[in-house]
């Protein structure tokens, strides 16, 4: 395996790791109207407060990393989806300071809650639409964006914009239903059981569009021997999203969490079947992209001491907090 | 009329308006961080209560400034792809892989730890709390030795091959590339900024509640702490810059001139010019007020030694000049004023009177936000002093911009601004609302909310407001 597809593969893990532990606070903050005004809410933002900046990083680890071992990939994504990494930006402001201002300031809070909620809302679509306007194909001449203003804006990404909310409302649930008890865990499955169907229906939705957008993809997933490699995925996944609606309804505590995150994996694996080897489709190899061998080994020596570390912490960082969060004495 | 602001000028306005405002919250983030690892250190090892009360009472600024830093900081690493992906195509083998290690070894430690920090003081052991806050402000410094490196070698570019398609590549040793020639003197004039800056609006909130109260311990103890900051960082951050300046001098000699305002080159011995309007267009400083030969005997240690102008420097390489010449006297003049506040205090701590002369004390907020206005006056000479190049001589400004449309940045550029400024604009309005509060015994730290009492205890009336007079320790009074 050459060090383009290793550094191929730790992208792709950041990326899967911003998209189920981000994911689920961003749903914390999409589903936040729906949760009660007061403690509701209190305790919904509770159980994420000590760890939503740990989440995020990984979202600048996926770009900054994207920038590192693929600059030209980087070059040419953001400024053909320029709206909506600026939009998502400006989301990602709004609700990180809520955390801290909500609290800051009884008199305004539901001022913050509703910018809890929207940035939130307006973070979850852009990174959805980013991925589907790089999936529908990103024109690129000499080394740049060659495409117009509004390439970002089709049916299609709208469509897996609304899956990602959906999806992230789906893993925001399923925490809650994990962190909570009594009524408002009771409020969690009805939630999660919603956004189920929602993800379940609108991930299939892609998939289908996907087959239809571009013939290569068509064929990967179509026929022999492909076939073979990539039918095993939507199966899984169907197996899996069955279990899922099941321990939503019955008493499980985290399973049906582990099972939502279960299904972001194979959808990713759905996704890298569809893309590969292409990072920016329908040009750009991953190989057409990569930074020089001198930069991926500078960089892998650093991965490889230090991701097993921050695995290690962040682990203990999620255990010291563990637990109900009704369960913890305050004060 | 407003054709100058094309899609290359409003991309730099953009970046220099997000990259100034995000540098804001590090600036404090990084000295506070180290603040509260001394304060928490120095509590479990005396057990003294007021170390703990000073924690928990800067642990809830951190934690606004902390969070307004990161935000911040998400929007600044996507800009280099959105408004500069030529720069990120070129640069990115080199620069690339050290922002990623920013990331892995800064980042993730301080957001790892940070959860800890603010939410787990009755979670984990006292020590293990304290080696959580550790970490936090371990990893401030260990972002701004990546970045400082990054921006560094922006500067002054090393140990880099050029590749057939344009792009910058590492060369054998990334060593060269890390360690350039101007980021040791950037490093420790960067970090000990922080340290003052963060001293002076410590100094400045002790100096607020001892007008109001001279014997609240709490205030006389920020109040110390942050005068002996000032007396002994100020004079060594202004060698510091003097060292700064000399390798500027060697390696961005245009850069200098401009900061100096010399036009013309002296053959014989360089005036320092104290105060003047640099024209750039006629080529000079009018209403100059200079001392013959001193800027000669500053920069090379000889009044007779000849310095270069900008004559000699070809006018489309020319960085403006008047924008320079202004900042870096900002800088300076701040760096003499925080030079005499911490001498003042040191007279003042000789004659025992620190906690009670006024003056002193007046002058000390109205110097509070002085390092943040430094910080920034520092940073615009170094990036407006480099100009018309990105990557120092190698790469300009206007080639390294992404093929984006003028209404398309312009419209980003606005939504920047008025989001920045009524959000960022919130959270300093709360950070000035926590530190108008009186510190006291049993402060509360940053609590998760629950559904019982307001979580801020400066939010609760009554007695827990009460001033810290009933420390249990007065020996603090002694303690100057
Ligand atoms: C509290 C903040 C502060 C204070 C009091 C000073 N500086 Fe400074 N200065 C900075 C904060 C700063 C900075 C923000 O940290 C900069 C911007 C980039 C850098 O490396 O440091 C800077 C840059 C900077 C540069 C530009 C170097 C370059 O771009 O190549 C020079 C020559 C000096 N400083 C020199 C001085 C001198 C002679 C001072 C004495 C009074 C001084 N500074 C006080
Ligand atoms: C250390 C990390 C930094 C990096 C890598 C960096 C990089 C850049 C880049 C790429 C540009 C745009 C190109 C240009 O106009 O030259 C720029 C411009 C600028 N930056 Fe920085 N910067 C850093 C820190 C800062 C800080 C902390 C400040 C201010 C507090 C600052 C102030 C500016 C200003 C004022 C400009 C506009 C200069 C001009 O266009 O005339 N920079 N910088
Ligand atoms: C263009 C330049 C810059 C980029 C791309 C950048 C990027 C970032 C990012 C992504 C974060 C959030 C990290 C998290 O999620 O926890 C951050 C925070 C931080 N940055 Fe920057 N940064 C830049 C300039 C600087 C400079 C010049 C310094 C200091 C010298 C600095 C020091 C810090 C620190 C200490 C934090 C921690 C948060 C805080 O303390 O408020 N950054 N930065």
């Amino acid at each position: 395996m050459d060090l383009t597809v290793i550094w191929a593969f730790i992208i792709a893990f950041a990326v899967f790791a911003y998209v189920v532990m981000d994911g689920f606070d961003l749903g914390i903050g999409i589903l936040f109207p729906t949760l009660k005004v007061g403690q509701g809410r209190d305790r919904a933002m509770n159980s994420i407060a000590p760890v939503w900046d740990g989440n995020e990083t990984w979202l600048v680890l996926g770009g900054g990393g994207l920038f590192a071992a693929f600059p030209l990939a980087y070059a040419v994504v953001l400024p053909a989806t320029y709206p909506l990494i600026i939009a998502m930006l400006l989301g990602l402001v709004f609700r990180g300071v809520a955390f801290e201002y909500r609290w800051r300031d009884p008199a305004h809070r539901p001022f913050w809650d509703a910018a809890f909620f929207g940035g939130s809302l307006v973070a979850a679509m852009a990174q959805g639409m980013t991925l589907g306007a790089l999936l529908q194909g990103v024109e690129v001449v000499d080394r740049a964006y060659a495409g117009s203003w509004f390439d970002w804006l089709t049916p299609y990404t709208l469509l897996c914009g609304l899956g990602v909310v959906a999806g992230y409302a789906l893993l925001g649930s399923t925490w809650l239903i994990w962190k909570l008890d009594g009524g408002a865990q009771k409020h969690a499955r009805w939630l999660a059981l919603r956004a189920a169907i929602a993800t379940i229906v609108l991930m299939g939705a892609v998939s289908l569009y996907n087959i239809f957008l571009n013939a290569e993809y068509a064929e990967r997933w179509l026929t022999a021997p492909e076939i073979y490699f990539a039918a095993p995925v939507p199966i899984i996944t169907a197996i899996i999203a069955v279990s899922m609606l099941r321990a939503i309804g019955t008493d499980r505590n985290s399973k049906p969490f582990w099972l939502s995150i279960a299904l972001f994996l194979f959808g990713m694996l759905g996704l890298g079947v569809t893309m590969w080897p292409y990072v920016v489709p329908p040009g750009l190899t991953i190989w057409d992209a990569a930074a020089p061998e001198r930069s991926q080994i500078f960089m892998l020596v650093g991965v490889a001491i230090t991701m097993p570390l921050i695995i290690a912490y962040t682990a203990w960082a999620y255990w010291v907090f563990r637990g109900k969060v009704s369960d913890e004495g305050y004060h | 009329m407003l054709d100058f602001l094309d899609a290359l000028m409003l991309a730099r306005i953009q970046f220099a308006f997000t990259v100034s405002f995000h540098f804001f919250f590090p600036a404090f983030s990084i000295g506070l961080a180290s603040y509260l690892m001394v304060l928490e250190g120095l509590w479990l090892k005396t057990g003294r209560q007021i170390y703990l009360d000073l924690f928990k009472y800067w642990l809830k600024i951190f934690a606004i400034a902390f969070a307004m830093g990161v935000v911040s900081g998400i929007v600044m690493s996507y800009q280099f792809g959105t408004n500069w992906s030529v720069f990120s195509d070129v640069a990115g083998p080199v620069i690339g892989p050290l922002m990623a290690y920013e990331v892995l070894t800064a980042f993730f430690l301080e957001a790892g730890f940070l959860g800890v920090m603010l939410f787990g003081m009755n979670k984990v052991g006292k020590k293990l709390h304290f080696a959580a806050t550790c970490m936090v402000a371990l990893g401030t410094f260990v972002s701004a030795f990546w970045i400082l490196s990054v921006n560094s070698w922006m500067q002054t570019p090393t140990g880099y091959e050029i590749a057939a398609n344009g792009q910058f590549l590492p060369g054998p040793s990334w060593w060269d590339i890390v360690f350039n020639p101007s980021f040791p003197y950037r490093l420790v004039h960067t970090v000990m900024a922080a340290y003052l800056t963060t001293a002076f609006a410590v100094g400045g909130v002790g100096a607020w509640h001892l007008l109001k109260d001279s014997t609240n311990l709490h205030a006389r103890k920020m109040f110390s702490m942050a005068m002996w900051m000032a007396a002994i960082v100020t004079p060594l951050q202004i060698y510091a810059g003097d060292m700064h300046g000399l390798n500027t001098l060697e390696h961005q000699p245009q850069k200098v001139m401009a900061m100096e305002g010399h036009f013309e080159s002296h053959p014989d011995g360089a005036p320092l010019i104290l105060f003047g309007i640099p024209d750039s267009e006629a080529k000079t400083v009018r209403y100059a007020i200079q001392i013959p030969k001193l800027s000669s005997l500053i920069l090379k240690h000889d009044l007779d030694a000849p310095m270069a102008g900008l004559d000699t420097i070809p006018d489309d390489e020319e960085p403006p000049v008047g924008v320079v010449f202004w900042s870096f006297r900002v800088m300076v003049g701040i760096g003499f004023a925080m030079l005499g506040i911490g001498a003042w205090s040191l007279l003042a701590r000789w004659r025992r009177k620190l906690y009670d002369w006024p003056w002193l004390h007046r002058a000390a907020l109205v110097m509070a936000p002085s390092g943040f206005v430094a910080v920034l006056a520092g940073w615009i000479t170094t990036e407006v002093g480099r100009q018309p190049y990105v990557i120092y001589g190698l790469l300009r400004t206007a080639d390294a911009a992404s093929p984006l449309d003028a209404p398309a940045v312009a419209a980003s550029l606005l939504a920047f601004i008025l989001v920045y400024f009524a959000v960022f604009g919130v959270g300093v309005w709360y950070i000035l609302r926590l530190m108008g509060k009186v510190p006291h015994v049993g402060e509360t730290g940053v609590k998760r909310g629950d559904t019982g009492p307001i979580r801020t205890a400066g939010i609760t009336p009554g007695p827990t407001q009460n001033p810290g007079h009933d420390d249990p320790l007065p020996a603090d009074k002694e303690d100057v």
